[in-house]
């Protein structure tokens, strides 16, 4: 077992943890932050997508002992210190973004790695970053609309009816 | 114009906060002190012999506090097929036993022999790797075809591959060899609806808890119908009383079919609570879900369609093989006969059908109903060869439809495939998607194309579905073993707000918004002060879940029923409160007012009044004010819908990508536009998945190839593009209450054969003698069809 310590959506957390104990399994089982998911074992569906120093991490594919000092951010630190919503958690809602919820947390986390990088990215920039998270529900559509949205990009005019 | 957050109004959801805030609650993550972890021991052969299981070594394994072996579960019941299919002959379908572990023989890769209980889950993994079975590797039964010839069986004891053979309708069969014979024109055409995996993004989980005191059990699992899991559990495998077994869906991470069946996982851990006297949770890995997650589609297909030389249609005749896999999932046998044979004269008047189901045995993976369900291979068969028709009698694609189009003035109709269509106006579907399309800039649209070195394609489709699951009296003598009925229970607290239990499950539908926006406009009050309470059978009344389209038509019309009780009751208690007689009482905006005067009482006055029954004629009424009620359907609903998509071909790669993609559909009254849309990408991006990326591929010796998402495609963002929607065109539903037909599956209906007739035709205007191609439309296949 190895002892690590990290900080976590801002505050300071340690555990022991045997060395093959992935980044995801530590943040859902010892720290009980059950927002980031597991569905998949290969590094493609995107539902475990954590920041760790400020870059987006799929947290199924790095150790917990690989995080020791790290900063990292994940789904339950989000909203803003009054508990509401950030823009793009805000935007996923008032474009119906998100349907079972399950890879929302990704999605989200992807989508703020990506707006930090390029705050107002094209549809084809968009759907090209979001190649690491699939979504089973949407079809994409009101994710990809979302993003655009949440990056003040008029999404009004988007295959209207 | 909707009112404020009432019926047809887009409001946002209010689930979305606890998804969008990681507050959630899956099975998997919920923790309960002392749980155990279960891991299975899954076959890596197709077909095999179990000679020997030595578990001695794995019991020595550090953690180890159980293992479980087919042995363990030869004295209980199988999981059972819920729907009976007679074969042409009168014989009933063939149903060998569906154990809780495998015994005796492994029938498909993943097929569970084994499950060890330990402190954690990876103990519990290391020790799988310590058990010791001789498996006698057989030869695989994969291909239907072969199976059907042989004499190797996956199920020695009914010395047959064929669970049934099955013709609907059966009498029709000489009119439609009499009228294929003797027609105009005939058109043939093959083709494979290509196996699926459902693949929702939260794999399968259960967590079981046994509470010794009483005998009792709690079981957590990725459901979308918890009390038809409870049922299967109890009457038919373990034999645990439903009043000792309760049944939690909690948040589920999206369904899609795959999550309605009862599993054997599930048995398991419920097993396995007891016996080491601590909760037991299981969850799949995602190679687990690809294994043993019910597949979908599987069906190889001769259609042919018999027109005059107007392309007036005169008759169809499908004859399809369909896959099963190794064991009958809940409703494996109903998916691919009354589910899609009846489904066979689409949106046309055609005055014979007869469509002939053979359901074969394999050792794959069992297969079942997946988003659609048997509707969209009815509608790829009948779109594609209708396509082709029209090319051999140089028709125009939409014009073909249209001739043989049932008319709006001919609702109801009886089809010739059995069943009877309450509405619809297709003509004005196919007009409203002609509008959108712009023909008349195709051809410009084509050039630009051309001049890049593509070719372009328009695709047209028609589907209509048969939803609203399901008059129980007709399925119960088509062979259900089920009601499919639904169930709500509408209880006003005291100080006026409401909970609404309800039988239908969400995983991504958003009941918990649209279900109070309902009954927030029957009661005048704001929807926000109504709860939604579903998942849990010790909370909820006797529901049948949701999949078929049929939450808003079934469970939603049960709630509507439920509702107006409640106006009624109260109404009469606001009479007595108001001391006039209760047919003088009339009930709008939230308020009860005496005809013809402004003597009035609010409904929170009277829940108060309910509840504190003072001054209360209790001769003649019950205090509270909490009402029930069962719909059951008096028919199914028939969503129809008009598409279009425009693609581009590489002609030197063969690679497709979608330039437009229009969906116009009659869903019947939208309650929630947002959601409905929501619906439709998501079942559109399902249906193109099929039709260009998916395809579960096994090979000889039953290995599943497409075991991951490094090998199975699932549809990413870069291959979709946005939706155009309309839901203009709407002819309510005529027989429940709302109006309302339902919308989740038609997207994934109707794109699958939209998307193959663009291809093609993008092919034929690049001079490319090609008339169909298998799905998935990878670039290889498409390539080498036009070599």
């Amino acid at each position: 077992m190895t002892d690590i310590s990290m900080t976590v959506n801002g505050k300071a957390v340690s555990g022991s943890v045997e060395g093959r104990t992935l980044l995801v399994d530590f943040l859902r089982n010892d720290l009980r932050l059950t927002g980031t998911h597991v569905g998949c074992d290969t590094s493609q569906c995107g539902a475990c997508v954590v920041h760790v120093d400020g870059l987006a991490v799929k947290a199924c594919t790095m150790f917990a002992a690989e995080a020791d000092g790290a900063e990292v951010a994940t789904i339950e630190g989000q909203a803003n210190a009054d508990g509401s919503l950030n823009v793009i958690q805000q935007a996923f809602q008032d474009h119906h973004g998100l349907q079972c919820g399950f890879c929302t947390p990704g999605m989200v986390m992807s989508a703020a790695a990506l707006l930090k990088d390029n705050p107002k990215p094209t549809e084809a920039e968009i759907r090209d970053y979001l190649e690491g998270n699939i979504c089973r529900c949407t079809g994409y559509h009101n994710i990809v609309k979302a993003i655009m949205a949440a990056s003040g990009q008029d999404v009004g005019a988007i295959a209207a009816e | 114009m909707p009112k404020d957050g009432g019926i047809g109004a887009a409001t946002t959801r209010r689930e979305d906060v606890r998804f969008l805030t990681g507050k959630g609650t899956y099975t998997d993550d919920i923790q309960r002190f002392g749980q155990a972890a279960a891991v299975f021991a899954r076959s890596q052969v197709a077909n095999g012999l179990i000679k020997s299981i030595d578990t001695s070594a794995a019991a020595a394994m550090p953690g180890v506090l159980a293992i479980f072996t087919g042995d363990d579960f030869v004295d209980v019941g199988g999981n059972p097929a819920g729907w009976l299919i007679n074969s042409r002959d009168g014989e009933p379908m063939k149903e060998p036993k569906r154990p809780v572990l495998a015994h005796g023989k492994v029938r498909h890769v993943g097929d569970a022999y084994a499950a060890v209980i330990a402190e954690t889950a990876e103990q519990a993994r290391d020790a799988v790797e310590a058990i010791e079975a001789d498996i006698e590797e057989l030869p695989a039964i994969v291909d239907m075809a072969a199976a059907l010839a042989g004499d190797n069986y996956v199920h020695d004891e009914i010395e047959t591959n064929q669970c049934f053979d099955w013709g609907w309708i059966e009498d029709n069969r000489a009119a439609v060899d009499e009228a294929i014979k003797n027609a105009p024109h005939v058109t043939t055409l093959e083709l494979v609806n290509n196996r699926l995996v459902p693949n929702a993004v939260e794999p399968r989980s259960s967590m079981a808890e046994y509470n010794a005191s009483d005998d009792s059990y709690v079981l957590h699992t990725t459901s979308q119908n918890p009390h038809l899991t409870r049922l299967l559990i109890s009457a038919f495998v373990l034999g645990i009383p439903e009043n000792k077994l309760t049944v939690i869906a909690p948040d589920v991470g999206g369904g899609f079919g795959s999550k309605i069946y009862h599993y054997g996982e599930e048995a398991l851990v419920l097993a396995a609570a007891k016996k080491v006297g601590r909760p037991v949770r299981w969850t799949a890995d995602r190679t687990e879900s690809f294994l043993t997650d019910a597949h979908g589609r599987d069906h190889v297909t001769k259609i042919e369609l018999a027109c005059d030389k107007d392309g007036k249609f005169l008759a169809f005749r499908t004859e399809t093989m369909a896959n099963v896999g190794a064991y009958l999932s809940n409703f494996s046998t109903a998916t691919p006969t009354f589910l899609h044979g009846t489904l066979m004269a689409g949106n046309y008047t055609v005055p014979v059908i007869y469509t002939n189901v053979k359901a074969v045995f394999t050792n794959t993976a069992p297969v079942d109903a997946y988003r659609g369900a048997g509707r969209p291979e009815a509608t790829f068969s009948i779109e594609r060869v209708i396509d082709k028709a029209a090319r051999e009698l140089g028709i125009d694609p939409m014009e073909i439809r249209r001739r043989n189009f049932i008319k709006a003035d001919q609702f109801p109709y009886a089809g010739a495939a059995g069943l009877e269509y309450d509405s619809g106006d297709y003509h004005a579907l196919m007009d409203k998607l002609e509008q959108k399309v712009d023909r008349a800039g195709f051809a410009a649209r084509r050039a630009a194309s051309e001049a890049k070195g593509k070719l372009r394609g328009l695709g047209i489709n028609t589907y209509v579905e048969a939803c609203g699951i399901a008059p129980s009296n007709l399925v119960g003598v088509l062979g259900s073993r089920v009601g499919l009925y639904d169930a709500a229970t509408v209880r006003v607290n005291a100080t006026g707000n409401l909970a609404i239990m309800v039988g239908a499950h969400s995983h991504g539908q958003g009941h918990e918004t649209v279900f109070p926006q309902i009954v927030g406009e029957m009661l005048g009050i704001d929807p926000a002060s109504i709860e939604i309470v579903h998942g849990d059978t010790s909370k909820i009344p006797f529901g049948m879940g949701t999949y078929g389209s049929r939450s808003l038509a079934v469970c939603g019309s049960a709630m509507v029923r439920a509702t107006e009780k409640i106006i009624a009751k109260a109404s009469k208690i606001a009479a007595h409160m108001l001391e006039a007689s209760a047919e003088d009482v009339e009930f709008a905006d939230g308020a009860f007012t005496v005809k013809g005067t402004d003597k009035s009482v609010g409904f929170g006055e009277v829940a108060l009044k309910a509840y504190i029954p003072h001054e209360f004629p209790i001769e003649d009424i019950e205090p509270g004010l909490e009402e029930t009620a069962f719909y059951d359907p008096a028919n199914f609903t028939y969503p129809a819908g008009a598409y279009a998509c425009e693609v581009e071909v590489d002609p030197d790669t063969g690679q497709v990508s979608i330039e437009r993609f229009i969906a116009v559909d009659d869903v019947g009254n939208v309650m929630n536009p947002i959601i409905v849309q929501g619906q439709i990408h998501g079942g559109v991006g399902q249906g193109v998945g099929q039709a260009l990326l998916e395809g579960a591929v096994y090979d000889s010796e039953g290995q599943l190839l497409t075991g991951s998402y490094m090998d199975y495609t699932m549809p990413r963002a870069a291959d979709l593009p946005f939706v155009e929607i309309d839901n203009s065109c709407v002819t309510p539903c005529t027989h429940n209450p709302l109006g309302v037909k339902g919308c989740g599956e038609a997207g994934a209906i109707g794109s699958p054969a939209t998307v193959v007739n663009a291809v093609v035709d993008a092919l034929q205007s690049g001079g490319k003698d090609v008339t169909h191609i298998d799905m998935p439309l990878t670039p290889g296949r498409v390539w080498a069809a036009m070599q």
